[in-house]
């Protein structure tokens, strides 16, 4: 305890020695986003800079982080998976048959119901939205994926569990995050293809201000708000098949 | 007073490297393995700020309007998905820990077995 | 607006403490989930709207929810070995 004192206090000390020479907060020196802010709306016809960055200017490490959350969804799913001795048990324990369980899990109110299965409509609805404005206001891919896949969360609060594994454990789900991720390298390898540099914004570019202005960034956006809103379905579906089976088997 | 962003950065970084070592439960571990992650937001939002500017975004706003820097924002975006994924696999790996070794105690576990 | 900035800075100082501070994870679970709120006004202060949006929707539902299902499995599963301990010495 004294020594992890110790070193906090000398690596506190070093951080902030190094931190000094930072330029003071509110006076940022930097060329590169006062250069960004003035020529990308003319440069490449859209007005969220950000996005732009993301996408376009940046669109490479973008690709990188994709695929993180790409890789992170496939190992969680693997190291979740239903075990042997699991399966064994389960098999063990349960004598009813498959009618009952519903009357075991406790069932929500009424008004839990109601406002929980009448609010998925608007929210897919409004990710949607945000996916597609990406590049005129703040928003775009990644925010709107992430909307898009607690829409099935609202099912699973409205107590209809068979209809939630429905619509969560289909093949398209996977086969939706694996096209998300393939469109992004493949509209790279268009840009490659069509521009001579890998990832250049090849597509037309469009009157700013138009929901298809940006050229690749609007493509890239919707496929990126497809491969994160399958991708977090799929890892939420896996931390809650853990819980879910039990239940649906007429546990306690 | 300009060097606070800077000194709240530094703090969250030493209060979440505490919170590490001397966890007796992976879950509070992963949590404050979050609260780590989250001084380099502070950090870095405090470098790309600018006084008197609004957010890079021109819709509607003249573009010669003075902004804040988007790059470091761009950043910040990705930065945070990876810190939902990185919880993500923590906790199943958590979740395979108590299933086999019936602890969530790091103190608790012996040497590698098999 | 300066102040605005000091005073959402000391809120996420104060509410970092306190969720390491919190041994129970199933208490820290809703404390992230305030202190991912409190991030979120912390970026909009600071003028970075994309990055509020993901903050709140992943640092506020996303996150809380996989912890607390974690341990709703890991609660489960002790249940279940104090029933089959039983079980054995019955």
């Amino acid at each position: 305890m004294i020594f992890f004192l110790l070193s906090a206090a000398v690596f506190g000390g070093v951080y902030l020695w190094g931190l000094k020479g930072l330029p003071p907060m509110g006076h940022y020196r930097g060329p590169y986003g006062d250069v960004l802010n003035q020529v990308a709306t003319y440069e490449r016809h859209v007005t969220d800079i950000v996005t732009a960055v993301n996408f376009d200017y940046r669109g490479f490490d973008t690709l990188g982080e994709e695929f993180i959350l790409f890789m992170s969804v496939v190992g969680g799913t693997v190291l979740l998976r239903r075990q042997r001795e699991e399966e064994k048990s389960e098999h063990k324990d349960q004598a009813l048959s498959d009618e009952s369980p519903e009357r075991q899990a406790p069932e929500p109110s009424d008004a839990t119901r109601v406002l929980t299965l009448g609010l998925v409509g608007p929210l897919v609805v409004f990710g949607l939205y945000m996916v597609a404005h990406g590049q005129l206001t703040p928003g775009g891919g990644f925010q709107g994926g992430v909307i898009l896949a607690t829409a099935p969360l609202l099912v699973y609060l409205g107590g209809d569990l068979k209809k939630f594994k429905q619509i969560t454990s289909h093949t398209l789900v996977e086969v939706a995050e694996a096209a998300g991720a393939g469109g992004y390298l493949a509209i790279g390898f268009a840009g490659l293809i069509l521009g001579g540099a890998y990832l250049r914004n090849v597509a037309a570019l469009g009157r700013t201000g138009m929901i298809n202005s940006g050229g690749t960034i609007a493509l890239i956006n919707l496929a990126t708000g497809l491969e994160v809103a399958a991708g977090f379905v799929l890892l939420l579906y896996a931390f809650l098949e853990q819980t879910l089976e039990i239940r649906l088997r007429g546990g306690k | 007073m300009s060097f606070f962003p800077y000194a709240v950065a530094a703090w969250l970084f030493i209060i979440g490297l505490y919170g590490i070592v001397t966890s007796r439960n992976f879950v509070h571990l992963v949590i404050c393995l979050a609260v780590l992650q989250s001084s380099t937001y502070v950090l870095l939002l405090s470098i790309g700020y600018r006084v008197g500017g609004t957010a890079p975004v021109f819709a509607g706003v003249p573009v010669g309007t003075l902004a804040v820097d988007p790059v470091v924002q761009a950043l910040m975006l990705t930065d945070i998905v990876v810190e939902a994924t990185v919880v993500a696999l923590l906790l199943a790996l958590a979740l395979q820990l108590h299933k086999h070794a019936n602890t969530l105690d790091p103190d608790k576990l012996k040497a590698l077995e098999g | 607006m300066l102040f605005l900035q000091f005073t959402i800075l000391t809120f996420v100082t104060v509410t970092a403490t306190a969720v390491v501070l919190t041994r129970d994870p199933a208490k820290q679970a809703i404390g992230i989930s305030f202190y991912g709120l409190v991030m979120a006004l912390m970026f909009f202060i600071f003028q970075a709207p994309d990055v509020a949006l993901s903050q709140i929707v992943i640092g506020a539902v996303a996150l809380p929810l996989m912890i607390l299902l974690a341990l709703t499995k890991i609660r489960r599963h002790e249940e279940e070995q104090r029933e089959r301990k039983e079980k054995k010495s019955a």
